[in-house]
């Protein structure tokens, strides 16, 4: 597929391809030298107008890996200060001759709008609170990798927290259905969107009546601002009602892990300090990010190309 | 120069009749059969409309001339069928004082197209803190007051508004939206809005300032005229409104009437609109108060923007959409009107509303001021933006199948728009 960016674009066969290509990556980072060839001659370009450290490195990594040709263009030092619109940008870079705009945007929808000004593929790198589906895919390769099957049947994840304003929220819970797993929303009813009956999951308020029932407990990150804009009392009620505390990791079956998409708030919504639990998945999260996003970019970049050819080649630069 | 239309059919008060229509001297002067005149014009299968008066326009002279001028939106009118125009008072500088006003008319009479007619704002600059004059500027001409583009938040100052305005014998008209309910809205409030991650505009936004009007009027006994009603709660409030004998009208714009906003799911913000687009129930109850009268006119909010602010991203880019020439073919596009119930509500009253039914908004007969249109019912036509006559293309109805076209338009006994064309 030419672009990347949400969920329900890529479908479930897309999310099964690319995590399967994802495995294969992996095996290329597990090398002494992890890079390989892949991309050679491709243009990547970073367009992150919104701040991001972990989600720009690890495309950028990933790009690095597979030998693509990075370019990086950040709001502080660009002519969107200037007053240049972002089709004049979205243009200009693409008059460059690139392949691939890695977006990341405060407001939603930007990977479609800027459809129309560019032949380059893009990839949704977080668009406000609409979709975020590199991390989606990263978490059902994390969890599939914890589980060792792809497949989410009979699994109950729980989201909890500022389901809302949360482009992961909107992409996993989309991800996880897809998959198979039954989801749950945790959050007061401040923090959830209204009118989602037509999501694929059930909501409770109260994180202690899902817990004991969870497989996966996701946590999501709670902004301090929540609070000036009247939805939670304060930040220590909050945590209180649907923080990870201690006691609550207590009650959470042991098979059961702890995933996150960082940056965490600790003393909000993680109360316990995840590195010490044992059930804690948040740095697999990190980790397999690059592998994810260096096959999200195989995915995207080789559309145009002898696909088959493609995939041949990385096949053997994976055996070697 | 004497005009004689002949062959065409024309709304009267009991229906559309054949006849042949003569106009001199800026009126109609004879209506019959066998007409003939300095210039005979054949409309065959055409009906003869009252020139339509739209009660909400944004022709965006004084500030932003970059996106509508007075003389382009004349124009779009023109050819949409319209005669006369109610100005919006969101200009830069404001309609809130005479120079203004007076402005604005002298340069809808320099383009000579239709009558362009300023309402003037509710409170100065429309910053809903103080009154704006409103005796001097209905001495000006001023009949309709309106702080359109925001609602009067303040009751107390709405309350004083209503008491004032009512010895004046002028109307306000009311953006209802209840700002504290829509901080940073993209689109209304519903599962579509969630899924797309942006800010909902709750229709209780919009109930909520309808229903806090209604008992205005209740207790000053001061009219007051909703603009762009978008919700079936709303209409239901005018309504019972209506009902009680309340001196409360109501108006709905042809795209409240056709698109929902599911529309927004590819984040092209030529759909962002101000209310937004709602619901099919709300488009059902919209229309279910045109045909029982509950909503009296129908008025486009025409509101040109620049193709660069419709680019910038969805909850940035400023709301509206072009309607002048579009409304006639997207109102019977979406809703079955016999003739005389199109004149109603896109012209008869309108013109009362706007209180200038002695020249604007009457069917035709002998006597009265040319201000018509001829109208092909049957055409059923698609809006290339391209060849508009606004100056802007933020037209939401590319690709939709349009019916009824307007083929002429004569403002004050003089073509001004013939075969489609404009003439100036």
């Amino acid at each position: 597929m030419k672009h990347i960016r949400s969920i329900s674009e890529i479908g479930k066969s897309g999310v099964l391809a690319i995590i399967d290509r994802a495995k294969q990556m992996a095996e290329i980072n597990s090398r002494p030298i992890p890079k390989v060839p892949a991309l050679r001659g491709k243009t990547v370009v970073s367009l992150f107008l919104e701040d991001s450290t972990r989600t720009r490195l690890s495309f950028e990594t990933a790009a690095k890996r597979l030998s693509a040709e990075t370019m990086n263009f950040s709001v502080s030092n660009s002519s969107v200060n200037k007053g240049e619109s972002l089709r004049d940008t979205i243009e200009t870079i693409s008059d460059m001759g690139v392949d691939a705009f890695v977006v990341r945007h405060k407001s939603s929808g930007i990977p479609w709008q800027i459809e129309q000004w560019t032949d380059a593929s893009i990839i949704n790198a977080g668009d406000g609170a609409h979709q975020h589906p590199t991390q989606a895919l990263v978490d059902c390769f994390t969890i599939a990798e914890s589980l060792g099957t792809i497949s989410f049947e009979g699994l109950t994840i729980s989201i909890v927290g500022d389901i809302r304003h949360s482009r992961v929220a909107r992409s996993n819970v989309e991800a996880f259905a897809m998959l198979g797993a039954k989801v749950i929303l945790v959050a007061p009813n401040t923090l959830l969107p209204p009118d989602i009956d037509h999501w694929p999951v059930t909501v409770s308020t109260e994180i202690d009546d899902v817990i004991r029932e969870t497989d996966i407990l996701y946590m999501l990150r709670l902004q301090s601002e929540r609070m000036d804009q009247g939805l939670i009392p304060n930040l220590s009620e909050y945590g209180n009602r649907f923080g990870l505390t201690e006691k609550r990791v207590a009650i959470l079956p042991s098979a059961s892990r702890i995933m996150h998409p960082g940056p965490m708030n600790r003393g909000v919504e993680m109360q316990v300090d995840p590195s010490l639990l044992s059930q804690s998945l948040i740095h697999r999260q990190v980790a397999n990010g690059v592998s994810v996003r260096m096959a999200v970019l195989f995915t995207a970049l080789t559309f145009n190309d002898d696909r088959e050819n493609a995939i041949e080649r990385l096949a053997k630069e994976t055996a070697q | 120069m004497s005009v004689a239309f002949r062959g065409g059919s024309i709304v009267t008060k009991d229906g559309v009749v054949s006849a042949d229509l003569l106009v001199d001297g800026g009126k109609i002067a004879e209506i019959g059969s066998g007409l003939s005149a300095d210039e005979v014009i054949d409309i065959s299968g055409l009906v003869v409309f009252p020139g339509f008066v739209d009660l909400h326009a944004h022709l965006r002279e004084p500030g932003r001339e970059d996106t509508e001028t007075i003389e382009t939106g004349s124009r779009a009118g023109a050819k949409g069928g319209y005669t006369a125009v109610i100005a919006m008072p969101n200009t830069d500088p404001a309609q809130d004082n005479v120079p203004t006003i007076e402005f604005v008319r002298l340069q809808g009479q320099r383009a000579g197209l239709l009558e362009v007619i300023p309402s003037g704002c509710i409170t100065v600059g429309r910053q809903g803190k103080a009154l704006a004059p409103m005796a001097e500027l209905a001495k000006a001409g001023v009949h309709l007051f309106t702080d359109d583009g925001s609602g009067v938040q303040d009751p107390l100052l709405m309350r004083r508004a209503m008491e004032y305005s009512k010895q004046l014998n002028v109307v306000l008209g009311q953006h209802c939206e209840v700002s504290a309910l829509t901080q940073g809205a993209v689109m209304h409030e519903c599962g579509c809005s969630s899924d797309l991650g942006v800010p909902g505009w709750p229709s209780l936004a919009e109930e909520l300032m309808v229903h806090r009007d209604i008992e205005l009027a209740r207790l000053t006994g001061a009219r007051i005229h909703f603009l762009h009603l978008s919700t079936a709660g709303s209409v239901d409030l005018v309504r019972q409104a209506k009902r009680d004998g309340l001196p409360v009208t109501a108006e709905v714009t042809p795209h409240h009437l056709s698109l929902t906003a599911e529309v927004l799911r590819g984040f092209d913000a030529t759909f962002k609109v101000n209310p937004p687009l709602r619901t099919i129930s709300d488009i059902d109850a919209l229309k279910a108060g045109v045909l029982d009268g509950t909503i009296d006119a129908i008025a486009t909010d025409h509101a040109p923007h620049s193709r660069r602010d419709k680019e910038l991203p969805l909850d940035q880019a400023p709301p509206g959409m072009l309607g002048l020439e579009t409304a006639l073919g997207v109102t019977c596009a979406a809703l079955d009107l016999d003739p005389l119930a199109i004149a109603n509500v896109m012209s008869v009253a309108p013109a009362r509303i706007a209180g200038i039914a002695d020249r604007q908004g009457n069917l035709p007969r002998v006597g009265v001021a040319a201000n018509l249109c001829f109208v092909d019912l049957n055409a059923s036509w698609m809006v290339n933006p391209q060849t508009l006559a606004s100056k802007s293309t933020n037209t939401p109805f590319v690709g939709r199948q349009l019916r009824g076209k307007v083929v002429h338009t004569m403002f004050n006994g003089n073509l001004v728009v013939r075969d489609g064309e404009a003439l100036k």
